[in-house]
């Protein structure tokens, strides 16, 4: 059954002449870890913020878990679909600790409860609880901030995640591990994934299926196998070439 | 000097509690009164904007001319003291207390309301802690502003330390003007130097 569906949405931008999400439909299964393909600009980060109505669209419908998300009240959606952004965000006031539980504690969650969820988060991303629950953001490198994030974003135990460009500000080395860290943790866990992402190594690396974007319109979504081996229009074909040049780089034949 | 205050006093610590209290009771109705305005300011870019320049006008209104146009209106005395001063704050404040909380970074608000806070959450959980040297600066000016002004107060009969500098002026008496003027000066200036202390531990 599908997870997530997108039937014709649109979405303009005050005082701007073109769409930047135009007509856009497509179906996700739950468990699927989708990657969002595309240039900036291109509206993949209107598509995912359009899904936990950060904004709403002006046509066409969202419907997640087969409720139309117009229907439901932002702030309950947003605590059921887990978010995080290129920025991380972490709150620099709150230590490491508050920060994954500042929703649970808003719902008033019992402190030994928070404890226990802030603990197995952490040794799910990969840090040391002990050493790590009680430090400030700011004492973070780039890579442990976003690990937070993401455990800030799977606090409630969401079915599925939106992750807008997650590792896009992280040098290449980190940006691997959190990659490959994510596929695991998305293993183990089977949450749907929706995720950003302007890199499009990274796109076919991470994505079983692949939404490539281009001025608001959804190019073609399909396997990554599938998009290499027929590239719905020009546009997809010269992305994929770009990859290859790039390659080639590597293999010393430029 | 000295000697007039031992044969006065109660004249002089007098002025000076009354000082305090006006300071006091204008600081807690200034505060009570921002804190609805930065509400109404922080929903909306306009209702915002419309009400800083409204303050900002009545800002550069005079304070003098200010007291004197609401004489009519709630008479001399305290009352009317204390609204010109109230009214003064709410510039101070409202642009400290706005600019405060919008200045707190974009990335911080978006992730909070992303992973579900409504927008009081936001507020009161990410805004106003984040924002609060801000907030607590623009306090500091107010309270300040507050003593300095509130000398001028006594020309309608609030009271206060202002009392003694226009006594002292009208009767040439020296002692008076001194311990008018160097009292308010004191008290501002040490309440600005104990609030900023506050401030940098904030």
């Amino acid at each position: 059954m599908s997870v997530i569906q997108y039937e014709n949405v649109c979405k303009k931008f005050a005082g701007s002449s073109k769409y930047a999400v135009d007509h856009v439909s497509a179906e996700i299964e739950s468990g699927e870890f989708i990657t969002i393909l595309g240039s900036s600009g291109c509206g993949k980060t209107t598509l995912l913020k359009l899904t936990n109505r950060l904004y709403d669209p002006d046509d066409g419908k969202i419907i997640v878990e087969g409720v139309d998300i117009k229907t439901v009240d932002p702030v309950e959606l947003r605590r059921r679909l887990g978010y995080v952004i290129q920025q991380v965000g972490l709150f620099p006031h709150m230590t490491i600790k508050e920060n994954i539980t500042v929703i649970p504690s808003l719902m008033k969650w019992d402190k030994r409860r928070m404890d226990e969820r802030a603990d197995e988060l952490l040794k799910l991303v990969g840090l040391e609880p002990a050493e790590f629950r009680d430090r400030y953001p700011h004492q973070l490198s780039g890579g442990q901030q976003q690990r937070i994030g993401l455990a800030r974003a799977l606090v409630l135990d969401p079915d599925i995640m939106l992750l807008d460009e997650p590792f896009g500000a992280i040098d290449a080395i980190t940006r691997l591990n959190l990659q490959n860290e994510l596929l695991r943790i998305q293993g183990s866990l089977g949450k749907t994934i929706l995720f950003v992402t302007h890199d499009i190594n990274e796109a076919f690396k991470m994505g079983n299926r692949v939404m490539v974007m281009n001025e608001g319109r959804l190019l073609q979504f399909d396997t990554p196998r599938e998009i290499v081996q027929n590239p719905a229009d020009a546009f997809v074909k010269s992305l994929i070439d770009s990859a290859r040049t790039q390659e080639k780089f590597w293999e010393g034949a430029l | 000097m000295i000697e007039y205050i031992r044969k006065h006093p109660e004249k002089v610590l007098g002025a000076l509690t009354e000082h305090i209290e006006l300071v006091l009771i204008t600081l807690v109705i200034s505060l009570a009164i921002a804190c609805l305005l930065t509400l109404l300011a922080m929903r909306s870019e306009r209702v915002s904007d419309a009400l800083n320049n409204l303050f900002s006008v009545l800002y550069s209104v005079p304070s003098l001319a200010l007291f004197a146009l609401l004489i009519p209106v709630t008479g001399l005395g305290r009352t009317t003291a204390v609204i010109v001063l109230t009214l003064y704050n709410q510039y101070i404040l409202l642009r400290s207390f706005t600019a405060g909380l919008r200045d707190v970074d974009p990335a911080v608000c978006e992730a909070a309301k992303g992973i579900g806070m409504t927008d009081m959450q936001i507020l009161t959980k990410i805004r106003v802690p984040l924002a609060r040297r801000a907030i607590f600066a623009g306090i500091r000016l107010a309270v300040v502003s507050t003593i300095g002004i509130g000398t001028i107060a006594a020309s309608i009969n609030a009271g206060g330390l202002g009392t003694l500098l226009f006594e002292g002026l009208r009767t040439i008496n020296t002692p008076k003007i001194l311990w008018g003027s160097v009292l308010s000066a004191l008290l501002a200036v040490s309440i600005n130097k104990l609030l900023k202390m506050v401030e940098n531990r904030l």
